[in-house]
């Protein structure tokens, strides 16, 4: 019988990791259409990052409450994790809480701690599903997460209340089998939590106690397992790339747009026609700007699979503020959809096969983009060191310079500066005027 | 009083500390062009040699390449990074935001290097340095002034400290927004939204943050752009209080109260 179970469980294990494993691939795979950007530098500062941002998660501190919150639920279920690995092998091995005889009298310290964690990652969560269920905050019940999203948001907090409650209630049979010295159950000293919790069991007979104890063993392990394999399908999936993402932030100030070499070089031939006599002529034509999901570049593709859809940006920016139809995380989300889209293309048909779609206009509108301030409000608030700005900025380019699609009024801004110098209609001359009125 | 430009320094043979770069709005936009007049002054009462670029200057390329439009803010860049770098400047003060973050954070991607500082830092380092001395009795002494942090200056380079210091010279009382700092609101004109119509909502951004300002009670809103200045004026008017609270650029607020 025991034989069975630690097959079944390896099977189940193997299993777990193999469909994770090839799903990460196709994530990493995705990323990778994005275009080429050189990201390695100042590793230090990179680190430092990593640190600051997602371990620390410094941005969630803005606003203190909340933050504490997610941390107990982050630390806790990082933390707790760790237990997993006793679990596991104890599952492989069939062995029974294995790490006893080893940790000693550090062990119930540990469990002890670990269910401390669990009670407040079962806090933490039951809150959250208040304030966006009950209380309805502003930034989840916005129509970015009509369907899916707002299922997903409280899949993943009841999944992880169940998976803690599981864990209690498997570590307080576990206890009260110790009381009665079930042979079995090997004595661990008390558990903090459910070392108080043993009257409630104090009815069960052995048998079941013995059953709910292995069935909570069970169920929380397989609802480990199955997390695990919801997370490339869900926004919860940035407990793992917020760290990543992290390290590929811009150590920019946000207010410099990225340079666009190609264009700087046609620019340059044309003002200095001696050059561009001499200049090596090129058949390729350069894109200008990005229509599509493969046209950004891989960070923008990265910043993508980790959002978790928190709405922080949204909640900040002005155009959305003040009811247009911009949303940056809806930009991201969009981002995410059409490039899952590209991946199930690639899937099918071994290499992306034209699908008549792309990013701009089947997911992101002009309008959207037009109402854009560049005002870094959405990039500022973004915990994991998104910038929703970059893909707007890099559409609005491919508008521009591919399409000839401006607003009139832009139009005749670009050919003011073209010929006045100034984006208003008025003449070189009078540039100085302001200082001849002064000199008298 | 005498502005000279960089040409006439340069036919005299003579460098001065700092170039004035104007911007468009403040060589153009009526508003604007007072708080050009403003920094001016200024600087000519502390004695810093400065000079403007006048008819030589041209848009640094911000809107076309917010609004997406590469080609001609490469041409306005490398024009006037060639005109810099000609006449050797090392050191750029601007009343403009926009301007600023361009030459300071762009242009050296396309050979241009310089010193760019944005008129309240240069003003509070003045102020540090002794330079500027206010009067006792200010005209601002005691009066309620709110800060609008502009996006080019705070999130987009950081600087919260450097306006809000040079606005405790004025022995005002400074009272803050709830949406300041890093988390202030846009005034709607970034991104080149300045030069089309806005895209429709429920409101104007710039209502938004004009209504926002007014309740704080405040009879002076403090900008450091002239096109929050612009938008936020309107904002003002809206709300139907341009009587009693007027926008002021931090540079106004300072040429009217030193010594």
């Amino acid at each position: 019988m025991q034989i069975v179970q630690e097959l079944l469980f390896v099977i189940l294990f193997g299993l777990a990791v193999y469909l994770f494993t090839k799903k990460a691939r196709q994530i990493r795979r995705n990323i990778l259409l994005g275009q080429d950007k050189d990201l390695s530098d100042y590793p230090d500062r990179r680190w430092k990052n990593v640190l600051l941002l997602a371990f620390g998660q410094k941005k969630m501190f803005r606003n203190p409450l909340v933050a504490i919150l997610h941390f107990f639920v982050y630390a806790g279920f990082l933390i707790i994790n760790l237990e997993i690995l006793e679990i596991i092998l104890d599952g492989i091995l069939g062995t029974h809480r294995l790490f006893v005889p080893v940790l000693g009298s550090l062990y119930p310290i540990l469990i002890g701690l670990f269910e401390v964690l669990a009670v407040l990652v079962t806090l933490g969560c039951a809150i959250f599903l208040i304030r966006r269920n009950i209380l309805k905050l502003k930034r989840f019940i916005s129509k970015d997460l009509d369907g899916w999203p707002r299922s997903d948001a409280n899949y993943i907090l009841i999944t992880e209340i169940a998976l803690m409650l599981l864990f209690l209630t498997m570590d307080t049979a576990d206890q009260t089998m110790q009381l009665r010295g079930s042979p079995h159950y090997i004595t661990t000293g008390n558990f903090w939590i459910s070392g108080m919790l043993t009257p409630i069991f104090s009815g069960m007979s052995d048998a079941n106690l013995l059953m709910l104890e292995r069935s909570c063993w069970w169920l929380h392990i397989v609802g480990v397992l199955s997390f695990l394999n919801y997370l490339p399908y869900s926004k919860h999936l940035h407990i793992i790339l917020a760290f990543p993402n992290a390290y590929y932030a811009t150590l920019e100030p946000v207010g410099e747009m990225e340079n666009m070499p190609a264009v700087q070089h046609e620019v340059q031939l044309m003002l200095q026609p001696d050059l561009a006599a001499n200049a090596p002529v090129s058949d390729v034509v350069p894109k200008f700007g990005a229509k599509d999901v493969m046209d950004l570049t891989w960070k923008n593709l990265l910043d993508a699979y980790s959002c978790t859809e928190c709405g922080r940006c949204s909640a900040a920016c002005p155009a959305n503020i003040t009811g247009k139809v911009l949303s940056p995380r809806k930009i991201m989300m969009d981002t995410r959809d059409r490039l899952e889209e590209v991946g199930r293309n690639i899937q099918a048909n071994g290499t992306f096969t034209d699908d008549n779609k792309t990013l701009l206009r089947n997911y992101i509108t002009e309008e959207e983009l037009r109402a854009c301030t560049t005002c870094n409000a959405c990039v500022q608030e973004c915990p994991v060191s998104i910038s929703p700005l970059d893909i707007i900025v890099q559409l609005r380019r491919h508008l521009v310079m591919e399409e000839s699609s401006a607003p009139t009024e832009w139009t005749g801004m670009f050919s003011n500066i073209e010929n006045n110098m100034a984006p208003w209609k008025f003449s070189m001359d009078d540039r100085d005027k302001w200082a001849a009125e002064m000199n008298g | 009083m005498h502005i000279k430009t960089m040409a006439e320094y340069a036919a005299s043979g003579e460098t001065p500390e700092v170039l004035f770069w104007v911007g468009c709005a403040g060589s153009f936009d009526q508003r604007a062009q007072k708080i050009t007049k403003a920094l001016a002054t200024i600087l000519e009462k502390v004695g810093i040699q400065f000079a403007i670029l006048g008819k030589e200057e041209s848009c640094t390329g911000d809107p076309a390449r917010r609004a997406g439009n590469e080609f001609i803010f490469q041409m306005m860049a490398q024009n006037n990074i060639q005109l810099l770098n000609m006449y050797g400047v090392k050191k750029i003060v601007t009343a403009c935001p926009h301007c600023f973050n361009t030459l300071k954070n762009e242009y050296p991607a396309l050979g241009g290097n310089y010193e760019v500082i944005h008129h309240t830092t240069f003003l509070q380092s003045l102020i540090d340095e002794g330079k500027i001395k206010m009067q006792e009795d200010g005209t601002f002494k005691g009066k309620k002034i709110t800060y609008h942090d502009s996006c080019y200056l705070g999130r987009a380079n950081n600087i919260y400290e450097a306006p809000r210091k040079v606005l405790e010279t004025l022995d005002a009382e400074l009272v803050e927004m709830k949406r300041c700092r890093s988390k202030g609101l846009c005034c709607g004109a970034g991104g080149a939204q300045m030069f089309k119509e806005e895209e429709k909502g429920s409101n104007r951004i710039n209502f938004e943050r004009g209504k926002e300002a007014v309740d704080t009670g405040a009879s002076v809103i403090a900008s450091n752009c002239p096109f929050c200045m612009t938008m936020l004026t309107d904002g003002v008017k809206e709300v139907g209080k341009e009587e009693t609270v007027k926008v002021l650029d931090i540079a106004e607020l300072i040429a009217s109260s030193m010594k």
